[in-house]
């Protein structure tokens, strides 16, 4: 829940995206599968080190969780990732609600929020001063769900995420570099690979 | 058809059970009357994984992820909550080559009461046909099984979505209450 002991969006520091993934991928040690939202999360991913469990979207905005979601029931017993930008998930928001309905223990969403609509020329997202995504999800019936303060935060967030099990959401404040890197453009290869590295296909 | 029992007398028991006979495990829905029998008996078998989801393109994204993860699915919709899954389509389904099964309880035709609902069936087909997915307008209770196994067999076969209408004709439809 939001609670005194976690920051608000406000108090946040503001980090950087390519840094968090790196961290965030380096913690990844029992082929947990991630979910990369269309987009600069996606690019970040993709150069923070290729996995055969990483699925990167070209397309279809705001379905980087319902996607990780469709994982998570398939395989229960391996812990899956959504990364997703501010403006994706605002397009998208009733798929909290169906997170949180389904409580899959095995799920966890991160977003990267820099309040504007980076890739698109940098206009302002809702969450860039009235709509607080942590809270959103905590109304949903995400409970835990939190702003990550800074980077060692972060970090033991997802860390308690992957080993007490969710569903559990953690926002971070990103500044408005770009992404490092663009991912192949080849959507057949990508869900192939990723269905190998999930097990589903030799 | 495999070994198991297709019931055939009634529409929505024959769906069940075909799904079932081709292990098609989830089914995600956005709720619709016509389809409220066979979501009331998705929900019944635990043979099924079966949720409500807030909207159709959000339903195709859970299915898409669990068929990457080895688990096949079914979205349940009416004809509007098809109008909201072109993009998904173009973008995810079909580009990825995932083998979602769609299943479109047709409103706007046969004693429709809404004009919205007929205006927007008459997207429906064209915009089917525009990005070349298969579609199936289901009328009759003795080839709906036929019609789906076969359908389902090819869908994971090619890897490609398919789409099935299920007319008034079958369903009985929705009525108009005047």
């Amino acid at each position: 829940m939001i609670s005194m002991t976690r920051p608000s969006a406000h108090n946040a520091k503001v980090m950087n995206r390519f840094v968090l993934t790196q961290r965030l991928v380096a913690q990844l040690k029992h082929e947990e599968a991630v979910i990369g939202g269309i987009g600069n999360a996606n690019f970040d991913l993709w150069s923070s080190g290729q996995r055969p469990q990483n699925f990167y979207m070209l397309g279809s905005m705001g379905l980087a969780v319902p996607i990780a979601l469709g994982v998570a029931i398939a395989q229960p017993q391996r812990h899956v990732v959504a990364l997703e930008g501010d403006g994706s998930l605002l397009m998208q928001l009733g798929c909290l609600a169906t997170v949180a309905v389904r409580a899959p223990k095995n799920l966890t969403i991160v977003v990267w929020d820099n309040g504007i609509y980076q890739i698109t020329g940098g206009q302002e997202t809702a969450s860039a001063g009235t709509a607080d995504l942590v809270a959103i999800a905590a109304g949903a019936g995400i409970g835990k769900s939190a702003w990550a303060a800074d980077e060692d935060e972060f970090d033991r967030l997802f860390a308690a995420a992957l080993r007490d099990g969710g569903p559990s959401l953690i926002a971070a404040r990103i500044d408005d570099k770009p992404g490092v890197g663009t991912t192949d453009r080849d959507p057949v290869q990508i869900r192939a690979r990723f269905m190998q590295g999930l097990g589903v296909r030799r | 058809m495999t070994d198991m029992k297709v019931r055939s007398g009634v529409w929505h028991e024959t769906v069940l059970d075909t799904l079932k006979a081709n292990d098609v495990r989830l089914a995600v829905y956005v709720p619709d009357r016509v389809l409220t029998p066979l979501i009331s008996a998705l929900h019944a078998d635990n043979f099924f994984t079966c949720f409500a989801c807030t909207r159709e393109e959000e339903a195709l994204g859970i299915v898409s992820g669990a068929w990457m993860g080895g688990v096949r699915g079914a979205v349940l919709m009416q004809t509007s909550g098809f109008a909201t899954i072109p993009n998904a389509l173009a973008s995810l389904v079909l580009p990825s080559q995932i083998p979602a099964l769609i299943f479109v309880s047709e409103r706007g035709t046969l004693g429709e009461f809404n004009l919205g609902q007929a205006m927007v069936l008459k997207t429906m087909r064209p915009v089917l046909d525009a990005l070349a997915v298969d579609h199936h307008t289901i009328t009759r209770q003795d080839e709906l099984a036929f019609i789906l196994d076969r359908s389902i067999k090819q869908a994971v076969a090619i890897q490609q979505p398919v789409v099935f209408i299920l007319s008034p004709l079958l369903t009985g439809g929705k009525l108009f209450k005047a």
